[in-house]
């Protein structure tokens, strides 16, 4: 008998891998699920309020009712992801024992430890973490995570706070690829993660595992913006079920992100599409309000 | 009689497409440049012209139906295989090849003679890989990495199974210009596949495609 090996890195990251180019859509119910997968999404991240609601209604935020999460697993046959609180790595077995395909350890949700994530490494789902600059994303990477999004500001569909993780990661990327080899140790120090992960991360050119845009994409110009900015593909919370049209939305952000770099598809895709979410600008939040902010 | 995968066909002067609306198509495209030919994004049925072969990749195969008949792909695409040109489906793409699946949707587009499975091994905690031994493919077995994965349940008579699972259910398979397979050649650094699949271009862009 030849040896099956399941739950390795190789097929947690590859998962991701066959998510690029996709949008990955908050949904709240089987209806919603089917709505966003009718209209292209490649996996839906099953969730009790949307983050929008979440900073409205303030409170502990936890991990989905699983009934709720099962009844979405369900009615679509596209990936279903959901999130546990930083740390609860109790949510995250209970998760995986009802087939999860994806978790995302968020900052949405209230952290239940301050200082230790989920080890990650245990599971054989994969995991998606939030990161606001490359040393967040590789220290998520080394506890496990096969995937990395942007944090952003989730809930606010303000993308200012996305454009700027984007950006610094990148940033960070590109002066890896300049830094001479005796300046390694030093910026691995300085980051707080291991050098062979550092020295990989130059020698590819980019983040080893998938990175996604999150937290603010609200329009299908949001996501395309991202996707010139690098991301491999691009979350949408609260911005599709928040809008007026959300079937509409979902439909034209779904070939924004394939069409990213066409500003004539992506003129034609923004007709008609009702009113966005409504939105509170990222800087009116008070600091201790913030949800990047979170973790470290 | 088994092809034999040589995968030592001339690369220069091929243009290779990589279907590019969803999914891995960035892993795909960086073996194909490894292996020192010319490739493009597809995107749009204007940038098949002229190509000598295409590869849909993973992906969600939903996703992928969904933009290929919004953007008119399919006639292009059915045309292009019947042409004589090569190409080739990993597991979204082998879904989209297929002629018909066990579910409603996505819409296959009804090139190859087989039938297929989605989800085949459950969930993405179901997910694997394993070393796979692969009919006329010279050296080690492959390592094949199966995610999601879909299997093929019927077998047209013009098509070449190339490797089963232990319990035989095909997972790679053959009918001419044409090729799928229900794991990712394209995540490992084993290039014998895409190899392969440039000789199958290249017999075509010498004019005899059916072989």
């Amino acid at each position: 008998m030849v040896e099956v090996l399941t739950g390795t890195f190789t097929v947690k990251a590859g998962h991701a891998q066959m998510l690029k180019g996709g949008v990955i859509m908050d949904v709240v119910n089987a209806e919603q699920a089917k709505i966003a997968a009718e209209a292209g999404a490649v996996a839906v991240m099953a969730l009790e309020r949307v983050p929008a609601d979440i900073r409205a209604d303030g409170g502990v935020a936890r991990m989905t009712d699983p009934q709720i999460i099962c009844d979405i697993m369900d009615a679509v046959s596209i990936p279903v992801m959901a999130k546990v609180r930083i740390g609860h790595f109790v949510e995250a077995q209970i998760l995986e024992s009802i087939g999860i395909d994806y978790i995302d350890e968020s900052e949405v949700l209230t952290p239940a430890d301050e200082t230790h994530h989920v080890w990650k490494h245990d599971f054989k789902v994969p995991f998606v973490c939030g990161c606001r600059n490359l040393g967040e994303a590789l220290r998520r990477i080394s506890e496990g995570a096969a995937m990395i999004r942007t944090k952003g500001e989730a809930g606010t569909g303000d993308v200012v706070e996305a454009v700027r993780h984007m950006r610094t990661v990148q940033d960070a990327i590109r002066k890896l690829q300049n830094m001479p080899e005796d300046e390694l140790v030093v910026e691995a120090r300085d980051m707080q993660v291991s050098l062979e992960l550092l020295t990989k991360t130059k020698e590819l050119g980019r983040m080893p595992v998938v990175n996604f845009a999150a937290g603010g994409v609200a329009t299908p110009a949001d996501a395309a913006l991202m996707m010139q900015l690098g991301a491999d593909g691009v979350f949408v919370g609260s911005g599709i079920f928040k809008s007026g049209d959300p079937a509409s939305r979902a439909h034209a952000i779904v070939q924004s992100v394939t069409h990213y770099q066409d500003s004539a598809i992506l003129a034609e895709v923004s007709k008609n599409l009702g009113e966005p979410m409504v939105g509170i600008s990222a800087k009116s939040i008070p600091d201790e309000d913030l949800l990047a902010t979170r973790s470290q | 009689m088994t092809t034999k995968l040589t995968g030592k066909g001339q690369r220069s002067e091929l243009e290779v497409g990589v279907l590019a609306v969803q999914g891995d198509f960035a892993e795909h495209i960086s073996v194909l440049r490894k292996l020192g030919v010319d490739v493009r994004e597809v995107r749009l049925p204007e940038h098949l012209d002229s190509l000598n072969g295409l590869i849909i990749p993973g992906g969600e195969s939903t996703t992928l139906s969904r933009l290929m008949t919004l953007y008119n792909l399919r006639e292009p695409l059915q045309k292009m295989a019947a042409d004589g040109r090569a190409v080739w489906g990993t597991c979204a793409g082998m879904i989209m090849l297929s002629q018909e699946i066990t579910e409603n949707d996505p819409i296959p587009l009804g090139i190859m003679d087989i039938g297929v499975q989605r989800n085949a091994f459950g969930r993405q905690v179901d997910s694997f890989e394993q070393q796979l031994s692969i009919n006329g493919l010279d050296g080690d077995p492959f390592h094949a990495i199966f995610i999601r994965a879909p299997v093929i349940i019927r077998v047209g008579k013009d098509v070449e199974v190339l490797a089963a699972l232990d319990d035989n259910r095909p997972v790679a398979v053959k009918q001419g210009n044409l090729m799928a397979t229900s794991f990712h050649p394209e995540l490992t650094n084993d290039y014998r596949f895409h190899s392969y699949f440039l000789d199958l271009a290249h017999r075509k862009s010498l004019g005899n495609g059916s072989s």
